[in-house]
C-alpha cells in the first residue's frame, strides 16, 4: 500500500455569489496516487461525517476534457503541474505536510456561485455570439470536397482542443478572455468553411468578450502557461490580425 | 400493452428512403408554435437542439454542467463511423449495417441499424462543414483508422479527441440557434419529473441546481437526450454527473425500458488504484491498432515486463481469436481479460490487469518504416525506438500523456496496465422507429435510447448514433407526431398536471433532506456500484443476481432510513442533486439484475455463466430470447415484462465468431 | 474617422493603438540614441551640435516631431486607461499570487513601468526640449550650446541616477513591449518570430545601456 500524506487545506468558502467569503482550514489523509479531486471527495466525506458543509467545486468528467473543473491552487490555476488540469493532478505533486491554498476563478466575468464553484456562462455567449460556422443541417457537400491541407488541419485542431475552463482568465493579471476566443477564431478561420463569415465573426465574438467585462490582454503570455491543453499565444495574434482586418474593411 | 414499433413497410434499403418522403411534414407558419423541450446537450442533444430549431420550432434546451460544452460526449476519444469508404476497402451501408448487427450479436432492431447507416456519410459531411478538424492525409482528404470488431477502416478521428471535436461542432450549432433566440438554454438545470396531460407528455420540472428552485416548462414534446447510467456501478469512464435521473422518471412515468442489462465493459480502461478511487479512465480502443495485449505465462510473475522474454507471453487474443487478434469486440476482449486474471495471470499490484504494449510495433511497424522513408539500412534498436515514437506520439499522444499523468508510468517505455471497466449502456428508454417512448410526444434519442447496438456496442458507433438521432432522424420522425399537435395551443404552467407534478417533485425532495441519518450519499452508491459490479458485471449467475436483487433492495431501504444529506434545499447543493440520482440507481440497479435474471442466455456483453459453449464463449438462445426485453414500471419498483421480438430478414443469423 | 473609432473603444482596438504608437516611439527611440550617440566623438559636442541643429531645423522632423508628441500623448494615456481598467476586471483578489511562475515581472508591471518613463519624460523635457524650442537660452554655435546644457545637467549626481533609473525603467520597458507590440498587431511568422524576440531583446538592452551611458561619461568628465 503506498504511504499516506498529511495535507493542510486553506480552502476558500463563500455562501453564494453575494456573500462574503473567507479562508477555512482543514487537514486530510491523502495517499500520492489520489487525483487533487479525489482528496477533496475525502475531505467532504469528513466534513459530512462531521455535520458539516462540504465544499462546493465544479467537476465533471475527471479525465481532463470536459473543461469543468477549476480551483486556483496556490495561486495557480489548476494547479503547479503544466498541460494538466486539476482532475489529472496528482497528489504526488505535494509533499506531506504540505499546506495548500486552494481558490476559486477570479473574475469579475466569473461570479462565484458557492464556495470553488464559478458562473462561466460568459463563455457560451461569447460562442453564441459568433464562435460557428452558419451551416444549417442538411446543408453540407461530400466531406472530402473540399482538401485541406494536412498542417491547416494540425493547426485548427490544436486550438479546437480548448476545453473551455476559463484557466486563462483566471491566470491573467487583466482578467482577459482572449485566448478562449482566440483559440475559437485561429480555429475557423484557419478552415475553408469558416472563411466566408471570418470578418463579422471575429467582430462580433471581440464585442461580446468586451461586454461581458473580460480585460484586455497584455501579453504577459500567463494564459500560456496555465493552459491546460497549452493552446500557444500565436491564436492571440491571429485573433489581433483577424479583428485588424476586418475592421480596416468596414465590419 | 402490445409494444408497436412502427417500423415503415419495404425492403431495408427503401424503408428510410421512403418514410422521409411520406412522413407527414409541419409547415413552417406552425412549427413557430410548437415548442420543443430537449433535456441533455450531449451530442443528441446538442444537435436535436440546433436541426429542430433551424427547422423553425422552438426549443428549450436544459443541462446540468454549467455549459451545455461540457456534456460527457465530449470525452469520446477514439473516432466515429461512417460507411464512406474512402479507403476503397469494400466498405457499404451494408456492410456498416451487418458488422453493427453482428457486433450487437443480433439483439437489435434491423430497421433502426440500417437507417443509423445510411445516414452515418452525412453526419462526416455535416461536421467538416461545421468545422470539426478531423484528421487528415497529406494530399488533403480526410484519414480513418480501424475499430474492433470491423475489417474495414471505417472511423474518422481526431487525434485521440473525437468527441470533444464533434460535440464542439454540435454545440457550436446549439450556441448559433441560441444567439438567433431560437433556443432557450438553461444550464445547471435538472429534470426532475414529466408532466403528462392526457396521457401525452406536455412539460417537464426542472430544479434549477443554483437556488434550487422547482420550474414548470412546456413543451409539445420532450426529447430525452440525457446519455447512459453506467454509473449505477459507481465505477466507471462516465462523468461524476452522468445520470439516470431523466431517463428513470419518464421510465415512473409509462416509458419502457428497454434491455436494461446491456452494459459495456470497455477493455481498455486504466485499473483501479485505491479505494478512494472515484472514477475509471478509459483508454481508447484505437490503441488496441497498435498496441498487443498480453499476460505472462507463469502464474504471478513479478518480473518488470520489459524483461519477460517473448515466448513465455501469452498474447492471449491473438491466440484465441487469430482473425481478429486484438481487435476483437469490447465484450469479447473484455471477458478474455477477466478469463486471464481470475486463472491467475495478471499483473500490477492488484493482479487484476494485463499488459497493452506498444513496444512491437512502434519499433518494427512504424520504426522500420519510418527508417526506410530515411533510407537507413540496418537501424539499430535505438534509432527504431526513437523514430516510431514520434509516429506513435502523433497518432495517440495525448493519450500516452493521460496515463502517464494517472498512473506515474511511461507507456513509451513500459507497457500499459488495462482492465475492463463500465463504459456504456446499451440499454435505454425503449423507442419506435420514430424514435418515440410508449409515452407519446416523449422521445429517447443517442445512449438514453436502446435502439441501434443490441447487446454489444461496436468502437467509434456511439458518436454515429448520437449524431445520427440527432441531425438526420428526429427532424423527420417528431413530425410524424407534432403534425397531429398543431392545434394544440401552449397548456399554462398552471394546470393542475404541472402543479400535481411539481408538488410530486417537491414533496420527494423535502423527504430526502428530512431524513439526516449517519451515512453520506456517496457511501451508498459505492455500495450498490460494488454489487452491482460483484454479480451484475461482466459476469452473471442465476444466484448471485437472486442475491444482489435482495442486497439493492435492503440497501435502498436502509439509504430512506440513514443517508445525509447536508445543506438545504434553496441553494447550491451538489450533495442533495446527488442524492436525487443515487436513490433513482437504487432502482434501476434492481431492474437491471431482474432483466440480468430473466435473460437466460449469454449474449454480447451480458454474459450468464449458465450460458456458455466449451471455449467459454457467449451462448445465445436465439429461440427463446430472440427478442428486447422492455420493462414496464408498475407501483413501487414491480415490473411487467413486454416482449418485442425480433426479426432478422436480411441478415442471416449465426454465432458470433472472430476467431 | 468611424474607420479608426475601434481603437478607443474595444480591448483590441485599444492594444493596436498602443502597439502602433509604441513601435513609432521604438523608432524615434533609435534616431535619437543615434544623434546623442554624437557625443562619444569626443569633439566637445561638434558633431552632436550639427546633428542637433539639424533636426532641429528641418521641417520634415519637426512636422513628424508633432506626430510623435500625439502619439506619445496617445500612448500614454491608453496605458494609463487600459492599467485603470484592466485593473478593474478583478475586484476580488487573489491572496496567494504565483510570483513570476507563469509570467515575467515586468510584463506585469508595464503600467509602472510606463509611469516612471513618463515621470522622467517630464523631467527630461524641461532639461532640454523646452529649452531649446521655447527659450533662447541655447544657440546652436558657441558656448551655450545643447551640448554644454548636458554636460551642466549631467554634473548633478543625484540627476545622473535619475538619469540611469530612467533607463533602467525604459530597458524593461521595451523588454516586454517590443515584442508585445507585434504580437498585438497580429505579426506571426515561423521564421520570423524568433528573429523579432532576439532583435528585441538586444535592442531593449543596448538602446538603454548607450542612452545611460553618456550621463554617466560626462559625469566623470570623459567627455567634454
Amino acid at each position: 500500500m503506498t504511504k499516506s500524506m498529511k495535507i493542510n487545506l486553506k480552502v476558500w468558502r463563500q455562501r453564494n455569489a453575494d456573500a462574503v467569503g473567507n479562508f477555512a482550514d482543514y487537514t486530510v489523509d491523502a495517499s500520492p496516487d489520489m487525483s487533487f479531486l479525489e482528496m477533496f471527495d475525502v475531505l467532504n466525506e469528513q466534513l459530512i461525517q462531521n455535520g458539516l458543509e462540504p465544499v462546493a467545486f465544479d467537476h465533471d468528467c475527471r479525465e481532463g476534457i470536459c473543461g469543468m473543473c477549476s480551483m486556483v491552487i496556490n495561486g495557480r490555476p489548476h494547479g503547479p503541474k503544466r498541460g494538466v488540469t486539476t482532475c489529472q493532478l496528482h497528489m504526488r505533486s505535494f509533499k506531506d505536510g504540505d499546506t495548500i491554498s486552494v481558490e476559486p476563478w477570479r473574475a469579475n466575468a466569473f461570479p462565484v456561485v458557492k464556495d470553488l464553484s464559478v458562473n462561466r456562462s460568459a463563455f457560451d455567449r461569447i460562442i453564441s455570439a459568433g464562435g460557428f460556422i452558419s451551416t444549417n443541417t442538411g446543408n453540407a457537400v461530400d466531406a472530402n470536397t473540399i482538401l485541406i491541407q494536412k498542417e491547416i488541419a494540425d493547426e485548427a485542431f490544436k486550438a479546437a482542443t480548448c476545453i473551455g475552463c476559463g484557466a486563462c482568465v483566471s491566470a491573467c493579471k487583466n482578467a482577459s478572455a482572449m485566448l478562449f476566443v482566440g483559440a475559437k477564431v485561429t480555429q475557423l478561420s484557419l478552415l475553408p468553411q469558416g472563411k466566408p463569415e471570418k470578418e463579422s465573426r471575429v467582430v462580433a465574438m471581440v464585442n461580446q468578450m468586451d461586454a461581458e467585462g473580460f480585460g484586455a490582454c497584455t501579453n504577459t503570455g500567463a494564459c500560456f502557461a496555465e493552459c491546460p491543453k497549452q493552446i500557444p499565444l500565436s491564436v492571440i495574434s491571429t485573433l489581433n490580425r483577424e479583428y485588424l482586418s476586418a475592421k480596416l474593411s468596414g465590419k | 400493452m402490445k409494444l408497436d414499433s412502427k417500423i415503415p413497410k419495404g425492403s431495408i434499403s427503401d424503408k428510410w428512403t421512403q418514410y422521409r418522403s411520406s412522413v407527414s411534414l409541419v409547415n413552417p407558419s406552425n412549427k413557430r408554435n410548437l415548442e420543443i423541450i430537449v433535456v441533455g446537450t450531449g451530442l443528441a442533444g446538442a444537435s436535436a437542439a440546433s436541426s429542430l430549431a433551424e427547422l423553425g420550432y422552438k426549443v428549450k434546451a436544459f443541462c446540468f454542467q454549467d455549459s451545455p460544452r461540457r456534456a460527457h460526449s465530449i470525452a469520446a476519444q477514439g473516432g466515429i463511423n461512417a460507411a464512406k469508404n474512402y479507403q476503397n476497402d469494400g466498405d457499404s451501408v451494408y456492410r456498416l449495417f451487418y458488422d453493427t448487427i453482428k457486433g450487437g450479436d443480433y439483439r437489435s432492431r434491423e430497421a433502426n441499424v440500417h437507417r443509423l447507416a445510411e445516414v452515418s456519410t452525412s453526419i462526416i459531411d455535416q461536421c467538416v462543414a461545421q468545422g470539426v478538424p478531423f484528421a487528415r492525409e497529406y494530399g488533403g482528404t480526410l484519414s480513418n483508422r480501424s475499430f474492433g470488431g470491423t475489417q474495414v477502416q471505417r472511423t474518422f478521428y481526431a487525434a485521440g479527441q473525437t468527441g470533444q471535436q464533434l460535440l464542439l461542432g454540435a454545440y457550436s450549432g446549439l450556441e448559433r440557434q441560441v444567439g438567433l433566440g431560437n433556443i432557450k438554454m438553461y444550464a445547471r438545470h435538472e429534470m426532475v419529473e414529466v408532466v403528462k396531460i392526457d396521457g401525452k407528455a406536455q412539460g417537464i420540472i426542472a430544479r434549477n441546481l443554483i437556488t434550487g428552485e422547482l420550474e414548470r416548462h412546456f413543451g409539445h414534446a420532450v426529447l430525452l437526450c440525457t446519455g447512459g447510467y453506467g454509473n449505477v456501478f459507481y465505477l466507471s469512464t462516465n462523468a461524476m454527473g452522468s445520470n439516470v435521473t431523466a431517463a428513470w422518471k419518464a421510465h415512473k412515468a409509462g416509458a419502457f425500458f428497454g434491455n436494461p442489462c446491456f452494459t459495456q465493459i470497455h477493455p481498455t480502461c486504466i485499473p483501479v488504484s485505491g479505494h478512494y478511487q472515484s472514477k475509471l479512465t478509459l483508454m481508447s480502443e484505437s490503441l488496441r491498432n497498435d498496441g498487443r495485449i498480453w499476460v505472462p505465462k507463469i502464474k504471478d510473475d513479478t518480473r518488470n515486463p520489459n524483461t519477460i522474454p517473448e515466448e513465455e507471453r501469452d498474447y492471449y487474443l491473438e491466440r484465441r481469436y487469430p482473425a481478429f487478434g486484438n481487435l476483437v469486440p469490447r465484450d469479447i476482449a473484455s471477458r478474455a481479460a477477466k478469463e486471464r486474471c481470475d486463472a491467475g495471470f495478471g499483473v500490477g499490484p492488484s493482479k487484476m490487469a494485463v499488459y497493452l504494449d506498444f513496444k512491437h510495433n512502434l519499433m518494427y511497424k512504424y520504426g522500420q518504416s519510418e527508417a526506410s522513408k530515411l533510407g537507413i539500412s540496418n537501424p539499430d534498436d535505438d534509432t527504431l525506438t526513437r523514430l516510431g515514437k514520434a509516429v506513435v506520439k502523433e497518432k495517440y499522444g495525448n493519450l500516452f500523456d493521460m496515463y502517464k499523468q494517472i498512473t506515474d508510468e511511461d507507456p513509451y517505455e513500459i507497457p500499459m496496465r488495462i482492465y475492463p471497466a463500465v463504459h456504456y449502456t446499451m440499454g435505454g428508454l425503449w423507442v419506435d422507429y420514430d424514435l418515440m417512448t410508449t409515452v407519446p410526444g416523449m422521445y429517447a434519442l443517442g445512449e438514453a435510447n436502446f435502439s441501434d447496438h443490441g447487446a454489444n456496442r461496436l468502437g467509434a458507433s456511439a458518436l454515429m448514433q448520437g449524431l445520427a438521432d440527432g441531425y438526420f432522424v428526429i427532424p423527420y420522425t417528431i413530425g410524424s407526431y407534432l403534425s397531429k399537435e398543431i392545434h394544440t395551443k401552449p397548456i399554462s404552467t398552471d394546470h393542475e398536471a404541472f402543479v400535481a407534478a411539481e408538488k410530486f417533485a417537491a414533496d420527494r425532495i423535502s423527504m430526502l433532506m428530512e431524513i439526516q441519518g449517519t451515512r453520506s450519499v456517496e457511501s451508498y452508491h459505492r455500495e450498490l456500484g460494488l454489487i452491482m459490479w460483484n454479480k451484475c458485471g461482466m459476469a452473471r449467475n442465476e444466484q448471485g443476481l437472486k442475491e444482489a436483487i435482495e442486497e439493492i433492495k435492503e440497501l435502498r431501504a436502509n439509504f430512506y432510513k440513514n443517508v445525509r444529506i447536508p445543506g438545504s434545499i434553496n441553494e447550491f447543493n451538489p450533495e442533495l442533486d446527488k442524492a436525487g440520482r443515487v436513490a433513482d440507481f437504487l432502482e434501476l440497479g434492481e431492474l437491471m439484475c431482474v432483466d440480468a435474471l430473466e435473460r437466460e442466455e449469454s449474449c454480447g456483453g451480458h454474459f450468464r455463466e449458465e450460458h456458455q459453449t466449451e471455449d467459454g464463449e457467449a451462448l445465445r438462445n436465439d429461440d427463446t430470447h430472440m427478442y428486447v426485453s422492455a420493462w414496464e414500471h408498475k407501483e413501487n419498483c414491480q415490473w411487467e415484462l413486454n416482449k418485442e421480438a425480433l426479426n432478422y430478414e436480411n441478415i442471416k443469423i449465426q454465432q458470433r465468431s472472430y476467431k | 474617422m468611424k474607420l479608426f473609432s475601434f481603437l478607443f473603444t474595444s480591448s483590441i482596438g485599444r492594444k493596436i493603438l498602443m502597439s502602433v504608437t509604441g513601435l513609432s516611439l521604438v523608432a524615434f527611440l533609435l534616431v535619437h540614441c543615434s544623434i546623442n550617440a554624437c557625443i562619444f566623438f569626443n569633439d566637445h559636442g561638434k558633431t552632436f551640435n550639427e546633428a542637433a541643429a539639424f533636426m532641429g531645423n528641418n521641417w520634415l522632423i519637426r512636422t513628424a516631431e508633432i506626430g510623435l508628441f500625439v502619439g506619445l500623448l496617445l500612448h500614454s494615456f491608453q496605458g494609463l486607461y487600459l492599467w485603470a481598467s484592466n485593473g478593474q476586471k478583478r475586484k476580488q483578489k487573489y491572496h496567494s499570487t504565483p510570483g513570476n511562475a507563469n509570467s515575467k515581472w515586468y510584463s506585469r508591471s508595464m503600467g509602472i513601468l510606463g509611469s516612471l518613463l513618463l515621470l522622467f519624460l517630464v523631467l527630461h523635457l524641461s532639461h532640454f526640449w523646452v529649452v531649446s524650442r521655447f527659450t533662447d537660452e541655447l544657440s546652436e554655435t558657441g558656448s551655450n550650446t545643447l551640448f554644454h546644457k548636458m554636460s551642466l545637467i549631467f554634473k548633478s549626481p543625484v540627476l545622473v541616477i535619475v538619469y540611469v533609473i530612467g533607463c533602467i525603467s525604459l530597458a524593461y520597458h521595451l523588454l516586454h513591449g517590443f515584442q508585445s507590440g507585434f504580437q498585438s498587431l497580429g505579426f506571426n511568422h515561423p521564421l520570423l518570430n524568433p528573429i523579432i524576440k532576439n532583435f528585441g531583446i538586444v535592442f531593449s538592452l543596448l538602446i538603454p545601456l548607450i542612452f545611460a551611458s553618456m550621463p554617466i561619461v560626462m559625469y566623470l568628465g570623459w567627455i567634454k
